[in-house]
């Protein structure tokens, strides 16, 4: 239960932690707030050779709004401060919502914003919830710089867009347009825990009140965050209503999710979960876009 | 082996200066080679909350941070929150209420709570619930730390 030797550095800049990654590849990790990385090193299930550690790198840890209304999230910017960030709830409140789901308290107050988003862990929230709220990430190595939609960034299991000599430097989450709702639900047996299975969802719509846009994205069904395509598809152009909702959820159920069993739920219950969850969140987003739903 | 590190870290107020290889954990430099043995080892992979400690005010898991990372930083520990003759309201209450049993888990309840209630000094039980919801506790069943919690808020709560 101890890591392996590896080779540390801390750069105090980010060209610094670029060069390193440049030079090391495949034989670096990135250590953010290592609440991931600690655990599989301690095991020994990781053991990389050279460690960067980001924790130095001031420059890395901000919230502030971005030229054309996009909300800025430097990646090292804390869970906690994120989760309680007044900036945060009001220009990204699905994002505020989702906060206090991510693990416990102590986690939270070491674990990252970006650290989570790069892990991509299919159990967790933020990789879910950026891609429910179209977040793009701004990705820096040595040679230059880009930008990579959510929508491009999940590519599988743990695994993402990034190159071995690529860092994650910020998430812009883009303004929220009217008449648009959102919420966040997740089951899991104790707070805190990994979730059986979670959703964010998004919703907008026209001044007719029928849906223009809809967002189902969730997590723990898949190699990644899933979105519901399906669903999205039964929700666009039509009025909200009691039916339509169990209509999208039956679709997100059947269609959009394949989830497996394992020792903590059963396919066929992570299933029933996906249905439940699609009707409470569209439910509850309906209603936040300005809605008035009967059940 | 890897290289030595010289790191400098506040503890319990005092400085100590140390040459660590980096992947020595935190919790085991507070243990051996602080002799701080007051924070405990569970689990090493963040779940139990018993090594948890207070890093410049916000309690983190002393298992998942390596000790260099420290370099610079304020912690405090279980053995800076109160001595026998003068426990802190939190370890009084844990007595009065039987907030303990064996006791393994209590280092990491202590030094979880003691910042919550400092920013919220009068929480609701399901607050408490919550921020608690980080330490397993395998003896009490968490009841009677969740009245200890309150008994400390209400005492601490008066002294003000």
């Amino acid at each position: 239960m101890k890591p392996a030797p590896f080779t540390y550095y801390a750069p105090n800049q980010l060209e610094e932690a670029l060069n390193l990654l440049a030079e090391h590849g495949y034989d670096a990790k990135v250590l953010a707030g290592g609440q991931s990385l600690v655990p599989t090193m301690n095991f020994r299930l990781a053991q990389p050779s050279v460690l960067v550690d980001l924790n130095r790198i001031s420059e890395l840890f901000y919230i502030h709004p971005g030229p054309d209304g996009d909300l800025l999230i430097g990646a090292m910017t804390r869970q906690s401060r994120v989760e309680h960030d007044p900036l945060v709830a009001g220009r990204a409140p699905l994002v505020h919502e989702a906060m206090p789901h991510i693990a416990h308290p102590q986690i939270r107050n070491r674990g990252t914003f970006g650290g989570c988003i790069a892990h991509a862990d299919p159990a967790a929230e933020l990789p879910a919830v950026s891609l429910a709220l179209d977040a793009r990430f701004r990705v820096r190595s040595r040679s230059g710089e880009r930008w990579i939609p959510a929508s491009e960034f999940f590519v599988g299991f743990f695994t993402t867009a990034l190159e071995p000599d690529e860092l994650l430097v910020e998430i812009a989450l883009p303004p929220i347009p009217p008449r648009c709702g959102y919420s966040f639900q997740e089951v899991a047996r104790r707070h805190g825990d990994y979730a059986l299975v979670g959703v964010a969802a998004t919703v907008t719509l026209d001044q007719g009140g029928r849906c223009h846009h809809a967002r189902l994205v969730f997590l723990s069904v898949g190699d990644g965050p899933v979105e519901a395509r399906q669903a999205e598809e039964t929700l666009r152009g039509q009025v909200p209503s009691p039916e339509l909702i169990r209509a999208a959820a039956e679709a997100a159920a059947s269609t959009d999710v394949d989830p497996s069993s394992d020792i903590h739920a059963s396919a066929d219950y992570r299933r029933h979960l996906v249905r439940v969850l699609t009707r409470k969140t569209l439910q509850q987003a309906f209603e936040r876009a300005g809605m008035e739903m009967d059940e | 082996m890897s290289d030595l590190f010289t790191m400098a870290v506040t503890v319990n107020g005092t400085r100590y200066e140390r040459r660590v290889e980096p992947r020595m954990l935190l919790s085991d430099f507070l243990r051996h080679e602080l002799g701080l043995t007051g924070t405990h080892v569970g689990c090493e992979h963040g779940v139990c909350g018993t090594c948890t400690i207070v890093l410049d005010g916000e309690p983190v898991r002393s298992c998942l941070m390596f000790a260099v990372q420290a370099d610079g930083h304020n912690i405090l520990t279980v053995e800076g929150l109160g001595t026998s003759e003068n426990l802190h309201p939190l370890q009084q209450a844990f007595s009065d209420a039987h907030a303990l049993q064996c006791a393994f888990c209590t280092p990491g309840f202590l030094m979880t709570l003691a910042p919550f209630l400092e920013k919220n000094p009068a929480p609701s039980e399901g607050e408490i619930r919550e921020a608690i919801a980080g330490n397993l506790c395998r003896c009490t069943g968490y009841q009677n730390i969740v009245e200890a919690v309150k008994l400390a808020a209400e005492k601490m709560g008066r002294e003000k």
